[in-house]
């Protein structure tokens, strides 16, 4: 036991505990904003953290780098400004938003760490650019790091647990954290690329059970350019539906999603499938609702799901409600911020909602 | 001009990424875009590391180099530590700034890339936003992605945001001050460079195939037929 638990080390990482600069993602931000409203109350008001949301941040330009427009020194730059507004804060703890901010910034900082040279023409373009100087951060941290680090604090606060109401039973979740957030850097993660635990954390200490399937670590199929490119799209959604394919024998409830890219592909491909073939991956035609782990979290401490973006889902979330039994209003879900109500999206041909 | 391997040996990331290849293949075994397309992330290791000019010239115009999707589950894998992902990035930017890119079908895509997620960037400082992702372009969104499109300050202010509105929150305008210094870092590292070489021999090749090519997106034939060509000659 004892060769175990120090087995099991190497797959931890320091996460600092309080004190934190945020970043938003320019995806989370666009598809799931209330994904990211959610982790920022969680922090202040549940945990009584200080986390910094600062609106002179701006993109570390990831999608860019990895679809190749931007250059690296470009990016190392772009990213040192982010820790000269980190330092400008007082604060030494980074937490980016996005999955793929993640995978950059560590690269970044790796490459700084083996390469003194890099981190010195870094420093001189920062400065002729802007006249700005910075300091690296002591720590980093994904949100969803720090999440699972108070996820037992987190529980005593929670309302609703991932149990089914009717039958006493964990609901089964499927998990994917993202490739950027352990395959560039495992010992940056929690659990590494090969054994993912950030995520499984938290709906195992929360009352569910993880369903660990054949294609868990495969892509959700973003592959950047794969998408960004219209005529590449057949790439994005062959390698979602190989996931599909591999987890629906296992009945899923619902996919809990690290990375907010592949929240939304593995929402949206699995609606293209059912409107280009008639497949879905249920039984009920309706397909297997995507959390982020935000909304996750919020829905167990009791948050209204309307408030905290289950409505910008194209499969429908309200089946994770019914088992576990949370009450929602059906009139509040397309209602905006004035409290006018938007009308109903169309609904699609195949896919049932 | 240097040879080819000099070039792509000055960039850090070819250095970090490739050291000995073994050439065992776990690479390939991992890789979604080996599984989708005609690519083997082993043989352009292999080549690359013969520093056969003519072959490595080959690659840099060829579809080959495209197909990557910067998953970077070869980097996981590799029992050496290699990342074939970084040296296609490599290739990749050599491959621009010598104007390869252009001979192939998926190499000219990045004219489209740089004149969205490359003009988001240095004009509003986010790679995406609501707005950019119009429906039309985007037919795999679906309807409530058309609701929300339509309905986006009302929608992302009711989630907490702060739709193109000054001061903190989600989807906020970047003040100017910011992103006249992300401009000021693009033209200081090399970024406003590239983007105007990817834009100078898009241009030559739209006048080469014939392809009307102007300023705008809209109305620009060049950059429809580099967004939706597709040969279907990329699978095994």
């Amino acid at each position: 036991m004892e060769i175990k638990k120090q087995y099991w080390n190497e797959y931890q990482k320091e996460i600092a505990q309080d004190d934190y600069f945020y970043e938003r993602s320019c995806i989370r931000q666009t598809f799931f904003p209330g994904s990211e409203a959610t982790f920022l109350n969680i922090l202040r008001d549940e945990l009584g953290k200080k986390i910094v949301d600062d609106p002179k941040i701006h993109t570390c330009t990831g999608i860019g780098y990895h679809s190749d427009i931007v250059p690296f020194d470009t990016t190392m730059t772009i990213c040192a400004r982010l820790f000269s507004l980190m330092n400008g804060a007082g604060l030494k703890n980074y937490v980016p938003s996005c999955v793929t901010s993640f995978g950059i910034f560590n690269e970044v900082l790796d490459t700084w760490k083996h390469y003194p040279e890099e981190l010195e023409k870094t420093r001189v373009n920062l400065r002729k650019a802007t006249g700005r100087e910075f300091e690296v951060p002591d720590n980093i941290a994904h949100p969803s790091d720090i999440i699972y680090n108070f996820r037992k604090q987190l529980k005593l606060k929670m309302k609703y647990q991932l149990v089914n109401r009717k039958t006493g039973k964990p609901l089964k979740v499927v998990e994917h954290i993202g490739c950027h957030y352990s395959k560039i850097f495992a010992e940056k993660s929690i659990g590494g690329a090969e054994f993912p635990h950030v995520l499984a954390g938290m709906i195992e200490e929360w009352g569910g059970e993880v369903v660990d399937y054949p294609e868990r670590r495969h892509c959700c199929g973003f592959g950047f350019r794969n998408y960004l490119v219209m005529a590449n799209r057949g790439y994005s959604v062959a390698n979602s539906k190989k996931k599909f394919e591999s987890m629906k024998p296992y009945k899923p409830d619902f996919i809990l999603t690290n990375c907010p890219g592949c929240a939304m592909f593995m929402d949206r491909w699995q609606y293209t499938i059912a409107e280009m073939e008639g497949t879905t991956y249920d039984e009920n035609g309706k397909g297997i609702p995507v959390l982020t782990y935000e909304e996750m979290t919020g829905m167990l401490l009791g948050y209204n799901p309307w408030d905290i973006g289950m409505q910008v889902h194209q499969v429908q979330t309200e089946s994770i409600l019914d088992k576990i039994g949370i009450d929602y209003n059906p009139q509040d879900k397309y209602v905006g911020v004035s409290g006018m109500f938007l009308g109903e999206p169309e609904k699609p041909t195949n896919l049932v909602v | 001009m240097a040879k080819i391997y000099d070039l792509l040996v000055k960039d850090v990331r070819f250095r970090e990424g490739l050291t000995a290849c073994m050439n065992c293949g776990i690479c390939t075994a991992s890789c979604p875009a080996a599984e989708f397309y005609d690519y083997d992330p082993r043989k352009i290791c292999n080549l690359v590391q013969s520093k056969d000019e003519e072959k490595i010239v080959a690659l840099l115009k060829s579809d080959t180099i495209w197909y990557c999707g910067q998953c970077m589950s070869c980097k996981t894998r590799c029992p050496r530590g290699n990342a074939p992902a970084l040296v296609i990035s490599v290739l990749r930017k050599l491959s621009q700034e010598l104007g390869y890119f252009t001979e192939s079908e998926k190499g000219r895509q990045q004219y489209a890339i740089n004149r969205t997620i490359g003009e988001n960037i240095v004009n509003i400082g986010y790679c995406v936003t609501v707005e950019k992702i119009v429906p039309k372009m985007h037919p795999e969104q679906g309807p409530v992605w058309d609701w929300y499109y339509q309905n986006a300050e009302e929608v992302v202010d009711r989630l907490g945001g702060n739709y193109m509105k000054e001061g903190p929150g989600a989807l906020r305008i970047i003040p100017k001050e910011s992103i006249d210094e992300i401009q000021k870092i693009f033209e200081v590292t090399g970024g406003t460079k590239l983007s105007n070489t990817i834009e100078h021999f898009s241009e030559d090749k739209a006048n080469e195939l014939e392809i009307p090519f102007n300023s705008a997106i809209e109305g620009n034939d060049y950059f429809n037929h580099v967004f939706t060509e597709n040969s279907n000659q990329h699978q095994k």
